[in-house]
């Protein structure tokens, strides 16, 4: 396998399906492949995705290292949401790879290693709390001991046998949550998990998905509230489906000098602009 | 390979379904009340006169089934759709098949249900006249309303709203009342239009209730009648299933 001008050619990552260890893949592919990108838990390569005639996500390439918190921040209507999709392998996609722990994504050997929460609570309201994790529960072949503490994570076991359309929005985003936290799935893809929560709960959740983290979860987390971003092991930027920055919070805000994410972001897009405006002339 | 299929999965669907339906008492109050409200409205019309009533009873026991089924399902296969639950499920290690087997079987033990109360009502209190065996009837009326469940997940597939799955109803469900023989005998009807009475399942559905009717015994023309309405609706299930896409756009 040559490499020569930069560019993978895509039959050279096509690993032969029965090779499901990732071990095993990264040896055979170790000559091409990044050391780094042996120990992500998402490899995106050139990810393509074309929606309704309109580019979303122009040739995508990032790595989501294991056992973090990676936050994906950017404006609504950047791709956030198409690129998690993708993860979970329920976007049709153009060209281009995605490896989910090893695993081409959407793979059936990984439905059940891998949490989503879509954006908005994808439970049934008129069933109680309880009754949406046992189903989810059997269908995940989750043993019924993990509801009570998928429950708790969330806390919402004094909710338990409400009916689900009778919590608030906040609550019933956390029963969402609560859904994929069972079986404990080594890659968790939340698409805004914390939007519209209180503050206290806002902090709470952070906290659990580093609890997580420190377990050797990964997480996944979209926000487009930018100061959600510090707390966050590392950020992608993602602005009309371009990766506009890639580091940890810390390098972000002294490579841009900036106070906070949020200006680190300005600061960001403006050079970008500005590099660009130069390319022509 | 993975099995296509798995009990524990199938169940756990029938069950959340019914649970759902445990809750909604209005549902069911209209999938149960409903058929007999109408059934005796039609029985109180026609005052005295029990040779109209034999002769419109059976289709309509056919027929109600069907259409309550057809627009249930439709609607409640939707909503699984457009609340983000339908791509949550696809997520997991569930089977496609698991979920519309779940479904009609859910639905089924419904049908189990209203086919029971309607036909000891029609044949029991308000005397309609059976020569063949009174079970055969639950029976038919059972796998039309599993056709109709079938019927409504499949054009569940292509309404993008609530409102338009209920139109699919007069669509699909009105020409097929229209030509199954309930008003102009199928034999009647004009060439083309028989032949098109011919391919829509419900003309076998009321053929059959006709069949247990006027015969005291399993006809081979029963066994027919039934084998087309269980084929179609198995064909429906794995049209429908075709529809569910793990990956869109």
């Amino acid at each position: 396998m040559t490499n020569n001008s930069g560019v993978t050619p895509r039959s050279a990552h096509v690993v032969p399906r029965h090779r499901a260890d990732h071990r095993a893949d990264s040896e055979q592919e170790s000559p091409v492949t990044r050391p780094s990108d042996a120990e992500a838990a998402v490899v995106v390569e050139r990810l393509h995705v074309v929606r309704d005639g309109r580019t979303v996500l122009p040739e995508l390439s990032f790595t989501v290292p294991r056992g973090q918190v990676t936050g994906l921040l950017g404006p609504s209507g950047g791709g956030k949401t198409t690129l998690m999709r993708a993860l979970v392998g329920v976007q049709r996609v153009t060209s281009g790879q995605v490896r989910v722990l090893g695993l081409p994504a959407g793979t059936p050997a990984l439905r059940s290693r891998v949490g989503y929460v879509t954006q908005s609570p994808s439970v049934y309201g008129d069933l109680t709390v309880a009754e949406n994790l046992r189903f989810f529960a059997r269908l995940l072949h989750a043993p019924f001991t993990d509801i009570e503490a998928v429950v708790g994570q969330v806390d919402l076991a004094d909710h338990a046998g409400d009916l689900v359309q009778r919590l608030s929005g906040g609550q019933r985003s956390r029963v969402s949550l609560a859904v994929a936290l069972l079986g404990r799935p080594e890659l968790l893809v939340l698409d805004e998990p914390t939007v519209g929560l209180d503050p206290v709960l806002r902090r709470d959740l952070w906290e659990l998905f580093h609890r997580l983290a420190d377990e050797g979860t990964t997480l996944l987390v979209s926000s487009h509230v930018m100061d959600e971003a510090t707390r966050c092991d590392r950020l992608l930027l993602l602005r009309e489906g371009e990766l506009v920055a890639d580091d940890s919070p810390g390098v972000l805000l002294d490579r841009t000098g900036a106070m906070d994410v949020e200006s680190a972001f300005l600061a960001v897009i403006d050079a970008r602009t500005d590099r660009r405006a130069e390319v022509p002339a | 390979m993975r099995a296509p299929m798995a009990p524990a999965a199938t169940l756990a669907v029938t069950t959340r379904v019914l649970n759902q339906l445990r809750r909604d008492h209005r549902t069911m109050a209209m999938l149960i009340v409903v058929p007999c409200v109408l059934l005796t409205l039609l029985w109180w019309m026609f005052d005295g006169d029990d040779q109209t009533f034999n002769r419109f009873g059976p289709p309509l026991l056919a027929m109600f089934p069907f259409i309550i089924m057809f627009l249930v399902t439709s609607v409640t296969t939707l909503r699984e759709r457009s609340s983000g639950t339908l791509e949550r499920l696809l997520t997991t290690p569930m089977g496609k098949a698991d979920l519309l087997a779940g479904y009609a079987l859910a639905f089924g033990a419904v049908a189990v249900l209203q086919a029971v109360v309607a036909v000891v009502l029609t044949v029991g209190l308000l005397g309609m006249d059976v020569r063949g065996p009174i079970w055969v009837l639950a029976v038919v009326a059972v796998l039309d309303a599993i056709l109709g469940s079938a019927l409504g997940l499949l054009v569940s597939a292509f309404a993008a709203t609530e409102f338009q799955a209920v139109q699919f109803m007069p669509a699909f469900v009105l020409p097929q009342v229209l030509l199954c023989g309930l008003f102009v005998p199928r034999e009647s009807l004009p060439d083309v239009l028989s032949v098109v009475s011919d391919v829509l399942p419900l003309s076998y559905a009321v053929d059959a209730m006709r069949e247990v009717q006027t015969e005291s015994s399993w006809t081979s023309g029963l066994s027919v009648d039934v084998g087309v309405i269980a084929g179609s609706g198995l064909v429906a299930l794995a049209l429908a299933s075709a529809t569910l896409r793990r990956r869109t756009a």
